[in-house]
């Protein structure tokens, strides 16, 4: 369990690792692994998510699925600063040969749960393991596993996830959260030009969810959140968090067109700038403290 | 005793659970056409109903296999495999889950309700996708050695099975022990007939009224589409010569295009497919497969021209 301070460092550690790993890749999506990599830090760090590297495999363990797949940077670099994936691996993503696919494998890279990339499988997916973790508790007495599924606002346009929502409402599956990264964001502009989802928080309480809102960008608040929601016991619980697509790099923040380029050297090279003297102040803070 | 291959699903689980194997059934509103109700009735931790979902079915399966159980998903073919097709590719397929894709009603005979209720496409479909096998039993017992078979080997598997009573073509203790499955079910020198689900039987009463002309013809029962039982089918197309494939479902991408794919490239001879080359309608199921040449009369008049 680590303070929201070391969280923060955490995040911005992963933000580091996020823009370099895009910029050796040449592709990828750097504004939707920003938005969530302090939402991926406090779900990680703060306890609430039962994984331990040493045994990512433990049927012990809570699940997260990154319905979201393209976000996989996001879920490498939480991997890595875990100690879980050797950090000089990080830029090996999306090249031939890799374990880090530019969307994640899970027949390559165990810390991964499941295969994702297709917008809105993840939430059937996890329902479906939420489903099966029941019924392994009821088996064995045990603590019943958690299951934590990370899906995109733009991504809820899609079907399959209110057949997810409605299926995991009418079983109760209370040991299911969903965490939405509201960064209101998607490739042809903004999810409330495109095709509002809103208003999100009553069509999820009006599938029967239990509905958090909350800051994306707030340690503290998200480590709140996700309290909240893993003590809901009579229905499952979505926390939406309000995010900023790009959060942490001035150029990229609620740019649209930073959904799925890279940065170039010299805009990395900025980035990374920025994301320094934020951990500069981060760490002198940490010292303080 | 005449049997659908669906009427095996639902008993040959229970099967499975009574001798202990892990196995769940996810079903999406059709649950009794299916025959998964008996699961549900049994064994109800061992049953998800989705209601009308199919894609969030291939989801909640998927999950379900991810936490160690072998998991058969219904429906009809049509929607079982088409509506969730992108689903069971970049899930089940992509992630190699034991997942297995057993929806019934598949093909022409499914009848009166029509075009949109006929999968037609659906061995096209699975037999593209990497890690998925595909299995087409042509009775009862073959549904269900095919059913223990799928539950047995780890990864997707896709069974297609259909709606209509089948005569019996094998015995009770039928089984499989390997996924390139194919059998002679009858012998003969003139022509191989190479069928599968539906067809085998038709071909087999072909094969009655051709060797009544002096024809003997030989029937091959390609129960494995994919993969394909390369040793068996290159052997009757070597004997005979010429190889007609029958199957309820279009010509395009089905078993006749991945017989003719085999021989063309490892042993080229002359092969027809007969199947479906559109849209089908509404009629009973015998009506149906003898307007479109798929009932015995049409399987032994296509053998008839092709030996002409």
């Amino acid at each position: 369990m680590r303070t929201d301070g070391e969280i923060e460092l955490v995040a911005n550690r992963m933000r580091r690792d996020i823009i370099e790993m895009l910029e050796a890749a040449g592709s990828g999506h750097p504004g939707g692994s920003l938005s969530a990599a302090d939402i991926m830090a406090t779900l990680y760090y703060s306890g609430v998510l039962a994984w331990d590297p040493a045994d990512p495999c433990s049927p012990e363990r809570d699940r997260f699925v990154l319905s979201k797949g393209h976000v996989a940077p996001a879920l490498y670099a939480v991997l890595a600063q875990m100690g879980y994936l050797p950090h000089e691996e990080l830029t090996t993503l999306r090249k031939l040969g890799s374990r880090l696919q530019g969307h994640p494998d899970s027949n390559l890279c165990p810390g991964v749960e499941v295969g994702t990339g297709s917008l809105g499988q993840g939430l059937s997916i996890a329902a479906g393991m939420a489903m099966g973790l029941a019924l392994d508790a009821k088996a064995s007495g045990e603590e019943l596993r958690r299951v934590f599924a990370l899906t995109g606002d733009g991504e809820l346009q899609e079907g399959q996830n209110w057949e997810a929502l409605m299926f995991a409402a009418h079983r109760k599956l209370s040991n299911l959260v969903v965490l939405v990264d509201n960064n209101n964001l998607q490739i042809d502009g903004h999810v409330t030009d495109v095709c509002s989802i809103d208003p999100l928080d009553e069509k999820l309480r009006a599938f029967g969810w239990h509905v958090i809102t909350c800051d994306g960008h707030d340690v503290a608040a998200i480590r709140a959140a996700l309290a909240e929601a893993v003590a809901c016991t009579a229905s499952p619980a979505a926390i939406i968090f309000k995010t900023i697509k790009g959060k942490g790099v001035s150029f990229m923040e609620d740019q649209a067109s930073w959904h799925g380029n890279a940065p170039s050297a010299e805009q990395a090279a900025q980035a990374l700038a920025e994301i320094d003297a934020v951990g500069a102040q981060l760490a002198a803070a940490a010292k303080e403290a | 005793m005449a049997k659908a291959t669906r009427a095996a699903f639902g008993p040959t689980l229970l099967e499975l659970i009574n001798e202990g194997v892990d196995v769940m059934a996810v079903d999406a509103d059709l649950a009794g056409s299916t025959t998964t109700a008996k699961v549900a009735a049994e064994y109800p931790d061992r049953f998800v109903e989705v209601g009308i979902a199919e894609q969030n079915m291939i989801g909640v399966a998927s999950g379900l296999a991810l936490t160690g159980r072998t998991v058969f998903t219904g429906s009809f073919a049509v929607f079982g495999s088409g509506r969730c097709w992108e689903q069971i590719r970049n899930t089940v397929c992509v992630s190699n889950l034991d997942v297995k894709v057993c929806p019934t009603h598949a093909g022409i005979t499914v009848g009166p309700d029509g075009e949109t209720h006929q999968a037609l496409e659906d061995i096209s479909l699975m037999r593209v996708l990497p890690h998925m096998r595909v299995l087409v039993p042509a009775d009862y017992n073959a549904a269900r050695a095919a059913i223990r078979f799928a539950a047995k080997t780890p990864g997707p598997f896709y069974v297609r099975m259909g709606r209509e009573n089948l005569p019996e073509v094998y015995g009770e203790d039928f089984a499989i022990d390997s996924e390139a499955f194919a059998q002679v079910v009858r012998e003969g020198s003139d022509i191989s007939i190479m069928a599968c689900g539906v067809e085998l039987a038709h071909a087999l009463k072909a094969a009655e009224l051709l060797a009544e002309e002096g024809v003997s013809a030989e029937v091959v029962d390609i129960m494995s589409v994919k993969p394909l039982d390369e040793e068996t089918i290159l052997a009757s197309a070597g004997k005979t010569g010429l190889v007609l494939t029958v199957e309820e479902h279009s010509i395009y991408g089905g078993m006749g295009s991945a017989v003719a794919e085999l021989l063309a490239e490892k042993q080229p001879c002359r092969v027809s497919r007969l199947g479906m080359t559109g849209f089908g309608q509404s009629g009973t199921a015998a009506d149906l497969l003898e307007h479109y040449g798929l009932d015995a009369a049409g399987i032994a008049a296509r053998v008839r021209e092709l030996l002409a």
